[in-house]
């Protein structure tokens, strides 16, 4: 992942400067608000590549700066953080203009994972027909999945789970995220279910290869990638 | 409780016999003097009458034996006790004979036939006092006159006792609307104190009071009576939040303190960096289990805060069975069970999709979690869990049975409440919030969670109503969430 630059608007300055550390030592630079007005300049200035906006800030809401964004026709991606974290809650951040919704208290690994997803899916080039890692391949117009020279057949909410996955090849996805986009579900289950449903699909796409594809990342979630994540 | 005047006047009571004092005084009033003017007009033409009468009968007198028998007439009649009052007069006016002592001349100039009142003084009598009396003049021939009357005393008494008798009544009214205002003070008034004391008291923190119930059957002991169901609500909801309040005082403050100990061990103990990074990591875990109980006990606070039919759409819940059957299937597989997935559909319902999926998912959460254990799960049917979901009547049921240990019937009513875990259960992980957010759920949508016995294990259905317009607004069969 490219370096990005981050903005952060949040009134929390201790819970800024531990985010602003973490997106330093994953290679990012960022910038922090730490209010709703000074959130709002910076945002009309321009020049980010992600936007992290907390719902409740002095001076001016969250949710309006997101507005004014996108009156202003201005795309950036935005993740809304919010200690409100019911459904309706996200639906009305999502409305608002938000590209995603992450609940505090959020673990890091979570929100960084969310970030980059945001930030690559901005990268120009748009949506692609086909995804490639290592001699994995993925067809997204014909529904085919190949290995090698051998075709792996997978059920369609494996082959979403894989598409998802190999859209952010080289990024930790976490099980929420998981859960969210192939599901769409914004709950917590109390089993692993995600675990589950990966390790089903890791038997097909990496059991017999010479080396996996699909890495377990500890404490955070998965990752397609050629080679071992460090 | 003494009322103040002031009080008193503004109570109901008093304003109530006011009401009955003014209203039966001025209907006494219209009827004694309805009454007394039609009397004092009949008595009145019966005087008149009797007057025309002794005139005629003394102008007879006069054509059969002329002004010599009149004059005898008229003396004759004089005599007599309690009699009318006479006069015959000259031209001049001078009497003749008669019973009259003094009267206006100008009444013998009066025109012929008219009844008048003049004021008169009696012959027979004290000649100072006056009387008076109605009179009639009858002109004959040759100038004289002959006046007839009659003394109105009787009348004029009459009045006089229906004027006290008006007194009287006034008087028996007033006392009578004391008596009522006395009356209804001491016991409709009584009773309502009686009320506000009551209540004060367990405003005051009594909850226990109750309000007095007379067996009367009246207005107040019905009032009483749906006050005391109130407060019997009331109090049940109010020990409820009490447990609920311990409860939740119970199930954070155990975390935490294993955080807090964890925590103090690590740094007390100097355990080197090894040490402090697994207490650091088991740390937090212990805070992501925190979260998940608030936000688990925040989303059944907001589900059961909603109302009824609160943002529910159109959505087919055989399609969302299906989905969340889709999620748990490799799950039950890898536990070493079986999911069996019995979806009739379509099944219209109004509904939130998120929380019908999470409730269901929690259902099957629950059914990995007792029927399919980790150590030695369960082979060949006993290790089947059923997912269906069917339309009965007016009802969706949506149903997640398994083969494990079941809840005893006696215990299922407390299940769905915050926290409760049954004392088998305790070893397992878990909040005891799972089902009390399907509880909700199901209240949410005008449902209710049901669970029985499936002979072995538990089957546990969330039970929606049908919608009622199938045909009408589009459905949300996809699946699809604002995203």
């Amino acid at each position: 992942m490219d370096a990005m630059r981050v903005l952060i608007i949040e009134d929390d300055t201790e819970a800024a400067s531990y985010l602003t550390r973490v997106l330093q030592e994953a290679g990012h630079a960022s910038v922090h608000a730490a209010d709703g007005e000074e959130g709002q300049r910076l945002a009309e200035a321009g020049g980010f590549d992600v936007l992290v906006v907390d719902r409740m800030l002095p001076k001016r809401d969250g949710l309006a700066i997101v507005e004014d964004m996108r009156r202003r026709n201005d795309r950036t991606p935005v993740l809304i953080l919010s200690a409100l974290g019911q459904v309706d809650d996200r639906v009305i951040g999502l409305r608002a203009g938000g590209d995603d919704y992450l609940t505090k208290p959020y673990a890091f690994t979570e929100l960084l994972a969310r970030i980059e997803a945001l930030a690559r899916r901005n990268q120009p080039g748009g949506v692609e027909t086909s995804y490639r890692v290592g001699d994995l391949t993925l067809d997204r117009l014909n529904q085919r999945v190949t290995r090698g020279n051998t075709e792996i057949v997978l059920q369609p909410r494996e082959f979403r789970l894989l598409e998802y996955m190999m859209r952010n090849a080289g990024q930790v996805v976490t099980r929420t995220m998981l859960l969210e986009h192939v599901w769409d579900y914004h709950f917590d289950p109390q089993t692993n279910v995600i675990d589950v449903h990966v390790s089903r699909l890791r038997s097909k796409i990496d059991k017999g290869f010479d080396h996996p594809l699909l890495h377990t990342i500890r404490g955070a979630g998965y990752m397609i990638r050629d080679s071992v994540p460090d | 409780m003494i009322p103040s005047p002031i009080r008193l006047v503004r109570t109901t009571a008093f304003k109530l016999a006011i009401v009955y004092l003014v209203v039966f005084t001025g209907l006494t009033l219209f009827l004694i003097a309805y009454i007394s003017r039609t009397t004092t007009d009949l008595l009145a033409r019966q005087l008149e009458a009797s007057i025309t009468s002794e005139i005629s009968s003394l102008v007879e007198q006069y054509r059969r034996g002329g002004l010599r028998q009149l004059v005898s007439a008229v003396e004759i009649r004089s005599r007599r006790p309690s009699a009318s009052l006479y006069l015959v007069a000259d031209f001049s006016g001078r009497t003749i004979v008669g019973n009259v002592a003094d009267l206006p001349l100008a009444v013998l100039n009066l025109p012929d036939g008219r009844p008048v009142q003049v004021s008169y003084s009696r012959l027979d009598g004290e000649l100072t006092r006056e009387f008076q009396a109605v009179v009639r003049v009858f002109a004959l021939p040759g100038g004289f006159r002959l006046l007839v009357g009659r003394d109105v005393g009787e009348r004029v008494e009459f009045e006089t006792v229906i004027a006290e008798s008006i007194q009287f009544a006034i008087g028996v009214m007033v006392v009578m609307g004391l008596v009522t205002w006395v009356f209804v003070s001491r016991s409709v008034l009584g009773r309502v104190e009686n009320m506000a004391d009551t209540s004060r008291r367990i405003i005051s923190g009594d909850l226990s009071r109750r309000l007095e119930v007379t067996g009367s059957g009246d207005e107040f002991d019905n009032l009483a009576e749906s006050l005391n169901r109130m407060l019997d609500r009331i109090e049940a909801l109010m020990t409820g939040l009490k447990e609920v309040s311990d409860d939740i005082a119970h199930d954070l403050k155990t975390p935490l303190t294993r955080l807090r100990t964890r925590l103090e061990t690590a740094l007390r103990d100097g355990a080197g960096e090894a040490g402090c990074r697994e207490a650091i990591g088991a740390s937090i875990e212990d805070a992501d289990e925190l979260i998940h109980l608030f936000d688990a006990l925040l989303r059944i606070a907001r589900v059961e805060a909603k109302s009824s039919g609160d943002e529910l759409v159109p959505l087919d819940a055989a399609a969302i069975a299906a989905d969340v059957a889709e999620l748990y299937e490799p799950v039950v597989e890898d536990a070493g069970g079986r999911l069996i997935t019995d979806v009739k559909g379509p099944l219209p319902i109004a509904g939130n999709r998120a929380l019908v999926s999470q409730a269901l998912a929690n259902l099957l959460d629950n059914a990995i979690k007792y029927a399919l254990p980790p150590d030695g799960a369960p082979a060949g049917a006993a290790g089947e869990v059923t997912l269906r979901a069917e339309q009965a009547g007016r009802g969706v049921r949506l149903t997640v049975a398994d083969r494990g240990p079941g809840i005893p019937p006696e215990d299922r009513p407390r299940v769905t409440q915050r926290f409760v875990r049954l004392e088998r259960s305790r070893t397992l992980p878990g909040s005891g919030l799972g089902l009390s957010l399907v509880s909700a759920v199901a209240g949410l949508h005008g449902g209710r969670l049901d669970l029985a016995d499936a002979g072995p294990g538990l089957s546990a259905t969330l039970i929606l109503p049908v919608r009622q317009d199938p045909d009408g607004a589009e459905m949300r069969t996809d699946g699809t969430d604002v995203h």
